[in-house]
């Protein structure tokens, strides 16, 4: 159909069974419905004259089930099952498909996918059907209060008829401004544990197409060499070995100056010729610290007064307290750098069309972050770039740089053709590992006095690092007085009661990129908050959970906290384990979600640690999908214990060490035996789960080590295996 | 050099140096992007086919040496008993989180499964140690094999 039918002959043709209903907001934010064509890009549900909907994702979908989840939102509001609705990606607007929480940006990340979409995609389901139901009303010349849609037919006072049937009528109904959503005692599909992930067919068949599998006609494969060090940039290269290669096209510097690109035929050719480049580079503005030196000032600062005093303590009153306390418990700890490594190596395709659009194919996790730099670089409005969302094969952060650095990449080379080519960019995984833009290294020095019956009277802490928001677009939104949150989240906002504590935080410099990878600061807060309780209980004599249950008396936060400690507690047999086995727990609070977990290891340090079962308990609210939510919890549990385990970023000379999956080991399958989750029941608002899982499960293992004899020790450095841990 | 491959029951004439890893050749010259690019070094198993019937790392397996073998990619694995049974398992226990890593994870599961029909825990993990999941779908991938092993007993 096209733009200039006439009403009339637009709904001639609808009856001729090519009619379809667009429910969305409108560019103004209302909501809006429509069936005419161009109202495609301001939906989040689409209804085909066949009876089939459409949910419009406006999250990427990079394992972690917002394609489903979204999708679950709209069937559930609409009345059809999950077999007689598809996804799709929303395009890139974040006027209509912007995160709730983000402001007028479009992207996914703090485990927000659900949390903000929750109302807003069911309220577009239910106006659907109420826009469906009216028209039926109106036909049969029944009150639309006795009509409902089940499973995707209109039924009630006697009639029932496929909602199919009344698409084009819709369109002419009235939207709804505040539609009736269903109560959750009518929810069949929110809720319900045999929901299946509606992307699984085709990941099983090799038919999911990620941005990796991208083939434009007449593409060129475009790899980067990057500067080995941060800073440094191109001289000079000579591409004459790189000629010889068959299939390269041409190398050009990129106008930042930060490496080389060669233009090939295909991937293995650019693969050739980037290794056959010789650069010369300038080394002398770029980074020359090493690991040791990045660690010792990170160690210094923990030894000298904080830049900030975070919640505004006394110090010296607590210091003095925790002097003079019965026992003083003290600790260093250390997290190194750590890569994302997300299975897909990072890539996109940038086309032009016809009509001087730029289209870009992308895993975008954050669409309006390259939208508004390809503004910039192509001198274009936003109209005139389109984003195409695909597959994205992992992401755990990595894709959501707030300077879009990948994306950018492949605009700058992009520009340096004649643009008769479309340019797919590809990172192989030594880019990955070495071009990253890691967890920032971070030491905690916290020093905890306890009174003659164990409870902690004083609790002094201070923490290093380097600050992820500082310096991005985001800094206004999460840097206040000059404390970013992000690097002591789960300590200022502890739902534990803790008497007499101080929180100061000292930023130190930059010596990579760094960026929040899965769970921010909680990777380290957590595992120093929780190994310190683990510690005061186990100085006390007392039991680990009891402990932390003083800690947690009051009423929202702290009972939800308490509930899945004692959860977990119950369900991994709390209180016993098999000879030569010793459990740990710890629990956290992250991003509105709450999960306990209790690790259960054998062995020794010296001869192989063994982990024999996870078990975790999780409040993430109304549990939208709750094999997913599992399915989260598990792989967020694997991702914090694999890097826990042996995972480190170290720096040489200001360069990368580390390039593969050979020395950046993952998490294997051997390594965990198993895991079991439970979920609370709640009818809270839905929190998010991609990331909540992680915080608890490295600290729960230090517990667990530490619980195997009476000398065995806190690891207090990150990973394990380089800090008196072996692993079996 | 012309090669001449046999994959997935059809003749290919290809066109590739010698050396070309046998994965680049399937993804970009046969566009079957089934079969994924995770490492290039042999450590994550996302690219791994099946050679004469057996789980093989196609980024490490050059072109040169495949002539008159038979490939077979995930793209197959509907129409071959084991692969439709891990199929099968992978579909009911929803194995997949990103799902980029899982073409060769079932590529290696049905090696496993027609080397040893009813395999322990332990002989799962130790047979699929090599291939990553960074999404740590572990427990299910462990579940998925033991639950295909059931699905083809009965």
């Amino acid at each position: 159909m096209t733009a200039n039918l006439s009403r009339r002959g637009f709904l001639k043709s609808a009856a001729a069974a090519v009619a379809v209903l667009y429910v969305g907001a409108n560019t103004k934010g209302a909501m809006a419905a429509s069936n005419s064509a161009d109202a495609m890009l301001n939906h989040f549900v689409k209804i085909t004259a066949d009876g089939r909907a459409v949910a419009l994702c406006k999250h990427v979908e990079f394992g972690q089930g917002s394609a489903t989840g979204l999708t679950t939102l709209i069937a559930e509001e609409l009345g059809v099952t999950m077999e007689q609705i598809d996804y799709e990606f929303a395009p890139s607007n974040p006027a209509i498909y912007n995160n709730l929480l983000f402001g007028p940006f479009q992207g996914t990340g703090g485990s927000t996918a659900i949390a903000n979409s929750f109302t807003q995609y069911r309220t577009a389901g239910a106006a659907a059907r109420e826009m469906l139901i009216s028209a039926a009303a109106k036909e049969w010349d029944v009150d639309a209060g006795a009509l409902d849609i089940v499973e995707g037919v209109i039924t009630g006072a006697g009639k029932s008829a496929p909602m199919g049937e009344f698409v084009a009528a819709a369109g002419e109904m009235e939207v709804p401004a505040e539609p009736r959503l269903r109560d959750a005692s009518e929810w069949k599909i929110i809720g319900n544990a045999q929901t299946r992930r509606l992307d699984s067919p085709i990941k099983v068949n090799g038919q999911a197409q990620f941005a990796m599998d991208v083939h434009l006609d007449n593409q060129m494969v475009v790899m980067v060499r990057r500067t080995p060090q941060r800073g440094g940039t191109v001289v000079a290269f000579d591409d004459s070995a790189s000629k010889e290669v068959k299939g390269f096209i041409m190398a050009q510097a990129l106008p930042t100056g930060h490496g080389v690109a060669v233009y090939a035929e295909n991937t293995w050719a650019a693969m050739q010729a980037r290794n056959a480049l010789e650069i010369e580079w300038d080394f002398s503005a770029a980074e020359t610290r090493s690991s040791q030196e990045i660690k010792d000032e990170i160690l210094a600062a923990l030894n000298a007064e904080p830049t900030y005093n975070v919640n505004k303590a006394d110090r010296t009153a607590v210091k003095t307290t925790v002097d003079g306390a019965a026992t003083v418990l003290e600790k260093t700890f250390y997290f190194p750098l750590l890569a994302h490594a997300p299975m897909e190596p990072l890539n996109c395709t940038i086309e032009q069309t016809a009509e001087g659009d730029i289209v870009l194919h992308d895993g975008a996790q954050m669409p309006t972050g390259p939208h508004m730099a390809y503004q910039q670089i192509f001198e274009l409005p936003a109209e005139k770039i389109q984003i195409k969302s695909m597959l994205a094969g992992g992401s755990f952060g990595r894709r959501a740089t707030p300077d879009a650095d990948y994306q950018v990449e492949a605009a700058l080379a992009f520009i340096m053709t004649d643009r008769s080519r479309p340019v797919k960019l590809v990172w192989d995984r030594e880019d990955d590992i070495r071009g990253g833009y890691y967890r920032p290294a971070a030491g905690h020095k916290v020093r905890v006095g306890l009174d003659e019956t164990g409870a902690i009277i004083g609790w002094d802490h201070q923490v290093a690092g380097q600050s992820i928001m500082k310096g991005t677009p985001f800094e206004a939104f999460a840097v206040h007085d000059g404390v970013d949150h992000s690097s002591v989240e789960g300590i200022a906002d502890s739902p534990y009661t803790i008497p007499g504590q101080a929180l100061g935080l000292t930023d130190t410099e930059k010596a990579t990129s760094v960026l929040w990878w899965r769970s921010v600061g909680h990777t380290h807060t957590a595992y120093v908050m929780e190994v310190m309780m683990d510690l005061a209980a186990k100085t006390s004599g007392k039991d680990a959970v009891d402990y932390r249950l003083d800690y947690l008396t009051g009423e929202g936060d702290a009972a939800r906290k308490a509930g899945v400690l004692k959860l977990a507690a119950e369900k991994a047999g709390w209180g016993s384990a098999p000879a030569g086995h010793a459990k740990g727990i710890a629990v956290h609070k992250s991003f509105g979600s709450y999960v306990a977990t209790v690790v259960e290891v054998s062995g020794n340090v010296d001869d192989g640690i063994v982990i024999e079962k996870v078990t975790a308990a999780v409040d993430c609210g109304i549990a939208l999908n709750p094999d997913t939510v599992i399915a989260q919890a598990e792989g967020a549990i694997g991702y914090g214990i694999g890097h826990a385990m042996r995972d480190q970023i170290t720096l040489d000379g200001g360069a990368v060490e580390q390039s593969n999956f050979p020395d950046y080991e993952p998490l294997r399958i051997s390594d965990i035996k198993a895991i079991e989750t439970h979920i609370v029941a709640s009818a809270e608002a839905p929190t998010g789960m991609g990331e909540p899982g992680t915080p608890p499960s490295a600290p729960a293992l230090a517990n667990a080590i530490a619980a195997l004899s009476t000398d065995a020790e806190h690891v207090a450095e990150l990973p394990m295996s380089a800090n008196g841990v072996e692993f079996a | 050099m012309s090669i001449s491959l046999n994959l997935n029951g059809q003749t290919h004439e290809v066109d590739a140096e010698p050396g070309t890893p046998l994965l680049w050749v399937i993804r970009d010259e046969l566009k079957l992007t089934g079969t994924k690019f995770g490492c290039g070094v042999a450590a994550c198993g996302a690219c791994t086919v099946h050679l004469d019937g057996e789980p093989v790392r196609s980024c490490q397996t050059f072109i040169e040496d495949v002539e008159g073998a038979e490939i077979t990619t995930i793209e197959k694995m509907a129409e071959d008993t084991v692969g439709a049974a891990v199929q099968q398992a992978w579909l009911e226990l929803d194995v997949v989180q990103c799902g980029y890593c899982q073409s060769g994870q079932i590529m290696n599961a049905v090696g496993l499964l027609r080397e040893n029909a009813k395999p322990s825990a332990e002989e799962v993990d130790d047979y699929m140690h090599g291939n990553a999941c960074r999404c740590a779908t572990y427990q299910r991938i462990r579940a998925g094999v033991l639950r295909a092993s059931e699905i083809l007993e009965a």
